[in-house]
């Protein structure tokens, strides 16, 4: 009882002495026993129910003396047993509250005396007798009990031969009596605690992981950080180090909550609880508990740190909200990541007893740990999707007017596409650590039906693995019969642990397994979830091995595999890492004399198949911008060349594909030129094959940021198929394709001329409408190109062109934007289009743009405002009439990005030419701003700075300010520059500034004479004249001041 | 053996054996000589490799194990059946057996797996020759039943007229769909790398065959 008592009971934690037993389930099970044991004691053991206890049990008790009946003597106050002790002394006495009893037999009674309240009393006696034990036997008996409890027994018994004393053989009776009782509870409550929740490496683990996903800065982490103490594991999952392992001890986390100090906490298999925290000296972790125990980590933060508890619901609402969102949207994958985040969070924390899955045997433990990537990608998603709808929502507010244009689903998708793959680029050049979005598992719910293929292929797997070569290649054979693209198949295969047994015979020495076991893993490595499977079952290092092999079937198989599976960055690393790329690479290479014997073997394949294949799986790790790299390093790039030679489509489509992927790069673009690709991309523009013209035309597309390779484009003929595509317009990506390529190729003067004489800018115009908005970008910025020149402009405004792209401005594709701000910008310059662009109220439009939060569309609006202002009609006017519009453009001087910073002087140089918008910026505190800004090296910046200077001159008293404000000496410098725009900006400006006397003093401290007379003998007429001007000024101040000083 | 009766040996093997140039049925003949060992030559006599000493050469070889389809592969090499592979049956039997097309390989292999020659597979024969290829679970309540089942699966697989048993067309046509089942029923071929150890071996460097 004693060893129950102290190690199973939950006694509260108050302190020493005043101990309570805590009101729990357990508790009352255990006085339960120990009631039914002493009731039953009195008939039970008769003879030892009347053994005198050394010392009486006594403890405060309910019991009113007259409840006690015959065989007591009952007073007032008091009450005392007839049955006496030896001495005389009374078993049992009560003294209100006071009750001391000696005997099993009375305690019987009294708990049957109690009736109703046996279980207080018991509970009461227990709590007032820590040591029941010592009392009834005395104190030997138990420290025997305490000291060595296994072989108490023996001693006992030791103790009874020595003294041959029949109270002696009572006391051992019941010594042993009480030794069952306690076994018997210790069992039973060993029972209750193995239905407990009981931590363990795995769930603390996922725990963790969790947090951590959502911690970091900000407001809206539920935690500052979380870190484990150790980073090494060891191979149980534990971080603690051994030997406190053995206290049950998994790690030790540093938690720093929002609102409270850093938290030093032990996960331990009982549960989570604050330690003595971290000594700063030696690093070492003061183990000893310091808190109550709690049942997880999360419990725990939610009790010490207000924050956390707030922003963990806020999370799980946000959840929702996102789940809500998500739903509109044609494309469910979001959805169900939201689905799978929830399931996550809420199965994180349920205990790992409560769930029951229906789990098939391995799958469990990859299934378990799933949750924790799950949770991770899309807390990344779902950052980047709500910042986009941030800027969204700024977008909505800052408009004026607006009207959310609709979607198609077409478009949509479009959109997204085009969205992960700018995602992909940047994180991918960042780091390829991150995971990237993948489905979840469907499998959990739609486990209660399984369809019979799932038990055809559990039967096949298990010959798999139980049979010799003979049978392997029969199930192989039979497994490849099932509709291997269908979901429920594929996951049957990895659910009934198919995966590893594939990936296993891969490593065998028989090609007629490695070649069964690649057709299926090929077939089913189509599905993301088998993909990621494969790479975590380490398969990917085996299939790179693969393509050494001599059997050129083989290495076909796992280069297409590996096509399938390298779709995500954690694959790409995988092939790249284990020498992947260079052997792909090899296969292209199918000059080769071969060494094979004439007659082809059985499982032979051709050359052209070996290249073909590995091109595919190039196609697929190309997307990362380090196996890039290692392509070219690989000298893929000449044998990329070499097969776009053939004719057949089927190889070309990889082979441009890898090298469209590839012409992000720098270095492959001046490969590309250097190997004379452009040529071949131009041929194979003409190709039938829609995903072939695609491929070059978004190849060229990459590559024509090259002026040369615009060119080469121009000289091989490729603009007059280019324009030609635009007819088609049914293939949308075959669209935004060449459009994008126009677009970049129209760069060049020459092309567009070309494109004129191509009808290309009215086919153009034509898709400026109902076309996805990959296509829209492309084709604005092709129009904004054209616009450049006279002639596009008036084909734009002449087909109509300019209300759509107005109508444009009110979209919310940064990229889109910034082409279009451009466009109409570059039509604005053609007063009868800047007419029209009035008329349809674009000017407003643009000006709601500088409030957009991308920089790079800001600029643009603001490049585009210039055009409008100098052309429209009363344009004074019209800006006035934006409220809150000028001191807008007055704060975006505040900007820290350049070239918003040149834009916005460019408009407000134009502004500034109407006297009342010039005073108005001025008290919007223009001239301080500016003169901020004149210390800058950016050439651009400096030219427009300086245009907008010597405009803002012209008002009052703002030549004193910009003087005073320090900006004369930085334009003096400028004049340094080696950029002539510069100069005669500069020099216009000092000329402005001239006017005033004192700053003439500081342009001739600063030494301006000098460089001002070298820039008089400029062929610019404009600089030669402002030079000159300003050193008239400064001349003539020094002529009056030495006037004066004669006089 | 004289040199002269040699060299019409080699060219008469030569001129009826297509996957074999004169040179290397010189050296098969050679090593068939050299396995047979010192037998002189006698009239009426069939001088030959006998069914132990063959399988030998299967198992040390080129590798196989299983018992029943060595046997096969001895019988498909003794075309006239009297239980001795002569020096024509042994270059014949190699030529298909290393270097035969996919026509010659699938005759070969559906011979092999035909145990009764009857020109039908049965299910006892696919049985009986599968009967090995599954460890026995000691869980399992039949053990026969992993075979059975395996061998409906493969006449599911080939047997395309249903008719419960594999002719030559369907084991034809179910090879030419997947070429991983000609040797749907044990190993009779040997396996790549063996083949080309053996090759490699046999057919050495012809001076280095000539100093010899």
């Amino acid at each position: 009882m004693g060893a129950a008592l102290t190690r199973s009971a939950q006694w509260t934690a108050a302190a020493h002495g005043a101990r309570a037993l805590e009101t729990t389930p357990p508790n009352e099970a255990i006085l339960k026993e120990i009631i039914v044991f002493v009731e039953g004691f009195i008939y039970k053991h008769p003879q030892e129910a009347n053994y005198v206890f050394v010392e009486p049990l006594e403890w405060k008790t309910n019991l009113d003396p007259s409840a006690f009946g015959s065989g007591y003597v009952v007073s007032e106050t008091t009450v005392k047993s007839e049955e006496a002790d030896k001495n005389g002394q009374p078993l049992l006495f009560l003294s209100v509250p006071q009750i001391k009893i000696r005997s099993f037999g009375q305690l019987s009674r009294v708990l049957y005396i109690a009736k109703t309240t046996k279980l207080k009393e018991a509970q009461a006696c227990i709590e007032a007798n820590r040591n029941p034990i010592a009392k009834i036997l005395g104190l030997d008996y138990n420290m025997i009990n305490e000291i060595n409890e296994d072989s108490s027994v023996l001693t006992i018994l030791d103790k009874i031969t020595k003294d041959d004393d029949p109270e002696g053989e009572i006391k051992m009776k019941i010594a042993l009596l009480l030794k069952q009782l306690d076994l018997h509870l210790l069992n039973r409550s060993l029972k209750n605690i193995s239905l407990e929740i009981r931590l363990n490496p795995g769930t603390v683990k996922n725990d963790i992981e969790l947090l951590k996903r959502f911690s970091g800065k900000g407001e809206q982490t539920v935690l500052e950080s979380i870190e484990y103490t150790s980073d090494y594991e060891f191979s149980n999952g534990c971080r603690a180090p051994p030997w406190r392992q053995i206290q049950g001890e998994i790690c030790y986390v540093l938690v720093k909550p929002h609102d409270a100090e850093t938290l030093c906490i032990t996960c331990s298999k009982e549960g989570v609880f604050l330690n003595g925290g971290k000594t700063d000296d030696e690093g070492e972790i003061n183990y000893e508990r310091k808190g109550e125990i709690y049942k997880d980590l999360v419990t725990l933060l939610r009790e010490k740190s207000a924050k956390f508890s707030e922003n963990m619901s806020q999370q799980e609402g946000r959840f929702n909200e996102e789940q809500q969102k998500e739903k509109d949207q044609p494309n469910e994958a979001p959805e169900e990541e939201a689905a799978a985040l929830r399931k996550a969070s809420t199965a994180s924390r349920r205990s790992a007893l409560e769930k029951k899955q229906i789990s098939l045997g391995r799958s469990q433990m990859t299934k378990r740990l799933e949750p924790s990537l799950n949770w991770k990608t899309t807390v990344d998603a779902k950052e980047n999707k709500s910042s986009l709808r941030d800027t969204q929502e700024e977008k909505h507010g800052g408009r004026l007017e607006k009207s959310r244009p609709s979607t198609s689903p077409g478009r949509a998708q479009l959109i997204r596409k085009s969205a992960e793959k700018i995602e992909e680029i940047i994180s991918e050049s960042s780091s390829e650590s991150e995971e990237d979005e993948e489905p979840p598992d469907h499998l959990q719910e739609a486990n209660a039906d399984l369809p019979s293929e799932y038990w055809q292929i559990q039967k096949l797997v298990k010959y798999l693995k139980g049979g010799n070569q003979t049978a392997t290649v029969i199930a192989l054979c039979s497994m490849k019969d099932f509709n291997l693209a269908q979901e429920t198949c594929q996951l049957a295969i990895r659910d009934v642990g198919g995966l590893e047994v594939l990936i296993n015979l891969l490593e065998t020495d028989e090609v007629k397994c490695k070649i069964g076991s690649l057709k299926i893993l090929k077939e089913i490595s189509r599905n993301p979830q088998i993909r990621r499977n494969i790479v975590d079952l380490g398969g990917l290092p085996v299939m790179v091995n693969i393509l050494d092999s001599p059997h050129k079937s083989l290495k076909c198989l796992a280069a297409e595999t590996i096509a399938n599976v390298a779709k995500f960055r954690r694959a790409w690393r995988a092939v790249r890492r284990h020498g992947g790329i260079t052997k792909l690479v090899a296969l292209l290479d199918c000059r080769r004399p071969s060494a094979e014997p004439a007659q082809p073997g059985l499982y032979e394949a051709r050359d052209g198949e070996v290249a073909h294949c590995g091109a595919l799986a190039l196609w697929s790790c190309s997307k990362s911008y380090a196996n890039k790299e290692a392509i070219r390093r690989a000298g893929g790039i000449p044998l990329l060349a070499r097969l776009l030679k053939t004719s057949c489509e089927d190889m070309l489509i990889p082979v441009v594909a890898t090298l469209q992927e590839c012409a992000s790069e720098e270095k492959y673009r001046a490969a590309i030129k250097a190997e004379r690709i452009i040529e071949n991309l131009v041929k194979n523009l003409s190709s039938e094959n829609k995903q072939l013209q695609e491929h070059c035309a978004t190849a060229i597309c990459q590559c024509a940021e090259d002026e040369e390779t615009r060119d080469l484009v121009r000289l091989r003929g490729g603009l007059r198929p280019l324009a030609s595509l635009l007819s088609n317009t049914d293939n949308k990506e075959r669209l935004a394709a060449v459009t994008g390529a126009i677009w970049k190729c129209s760069i060049s003067k020459e092309n567009v001329t070309k494109f004129r004489e191509y009808k290309a800018i009215e086919a153009l115009v034509g898709l400026l409408t109902d076309q996805p908005e990959e296509v829209l970008v492309n084709a604005v910025g092709a129009l904004g190109e054209c616009c450049q020149e006279p002639e596009g402009r008036v084909t734009v405004r002449k087909r109509g062109g300019i209300q759509p792209l107005v109508d444009l401005l009110v979209g919310t594709n940064r990229a889109l934007l910034v082409n279009v701000t451009k466009a109409v910008g570059a039509c604005a310059v053609e007063p009868e289009s800047m007419m029209i662009i009035d008329h349809l109220d674009g000017v407003r439009l643009l000006w709601s743009l500088l409030k957009n939060p991308h920089p790079d569309v800001k600029a643009s609006a603001a490049w585009a405002l210039c055009p409008c202002i100098q052309n429209a009609k009363d344009a004074g006017e019209m800006v006035r009439s934006f409220v809150g519009g000028l001191e807008l453009v007055v704060n975006l001087l505040k900007s820290d990005n350049k070239e918003v910073l040149a834009s916005v002087c460019a408009a407000i140089t134009n502004i500034a030419k109407d006297q009342e918008n010039l005073a108005v910026i001025t008290d919007h505190g223009v001239v301080p701003l500016l003169s901020k800004l004149a210390n800058t090296n950016n050439d651009k910046l400096r030219r427009h700075l300086a245009e907008a200077i010597s405009r803002c001159c012209m008002w009052g008293r703002n030549r004193v300010a910009f003087g005073k404000h320090k900006a004369v000496a930085p334009l003096v410098r400028n004049l340094k520059s080696n950029d002539t725009n510069v100069h005669r900006a500069t020099a216009q400006a000092l000329y402005q500034l001239s006017e005033d006397a004192d700053n003439c003093i500081t342009m001739h401290e600063n030494g301006a004479v000098k460089l001002l007379l070298h820039m008089v003998g400029s062929p610019d007429q404009d600089l030669q004249e402002a030079a000159a001007g300003c050193i008239s000024n400064i001349r003539r101040l020094a002529l009056a001041t030495e006037k004066a000083r004669h006089t | 053996m004289n040199r002269k009766k040699l060299q019409k040996l080699t060219d008469s093997l030569t001129k009826n054996c297509k996957h074999f140039n004169k040179f290397e049925v010189k050296c098969l003949i050679n090593l068939f000589y050299n396995l047979v060992g010192d037998v002189t030559e006698r009239q009426g006599v069939v001088v030959g490799l006998d069914r132990n000493a063959f399988r030998n050469i299967l198992h040390m070889t080129f590798g196989m194990t299983d018992d029943m389809i060595m046997d096969r592969v001895f019988r498909g090499f003794d075309k006239d059946n009297d239980g001795c592979i002569t020096v024509s049956e042994w270059v014949y039997g190699l030529s298909v057996f290393l270097r035969g097309t996919l026509e010659e390989k699938m005759k070969y292999c559906f011979a092999v797996f035909d145990l009764n020659g009857d020109g039908f597979i049965s299910k006892e024969e696919m049985f009986h020759m599968l009967k090995n290829s599954l460890l026995k679970q000691p869980s399992e309540e039949d053990p026969d039943e992993g075979i059975k089942d395996l061998v409906e699966i493969t006449l599911r697989k080939m047997d395309h007229d249903h008719d419960g048993k594999l002719s030559f067309a369907d084991y034809e046509q179910a090879v030419r769909e997947e070429t991983l089942l000609l040797e749907a029923f044990g190993p009779c071929l040997p396996d790549p790398k063996s083949q080309k150890e053996f090759e490699a071996q046999v057919f050495k460097d012809p001076n280095e065959f000539n100093e010899v």
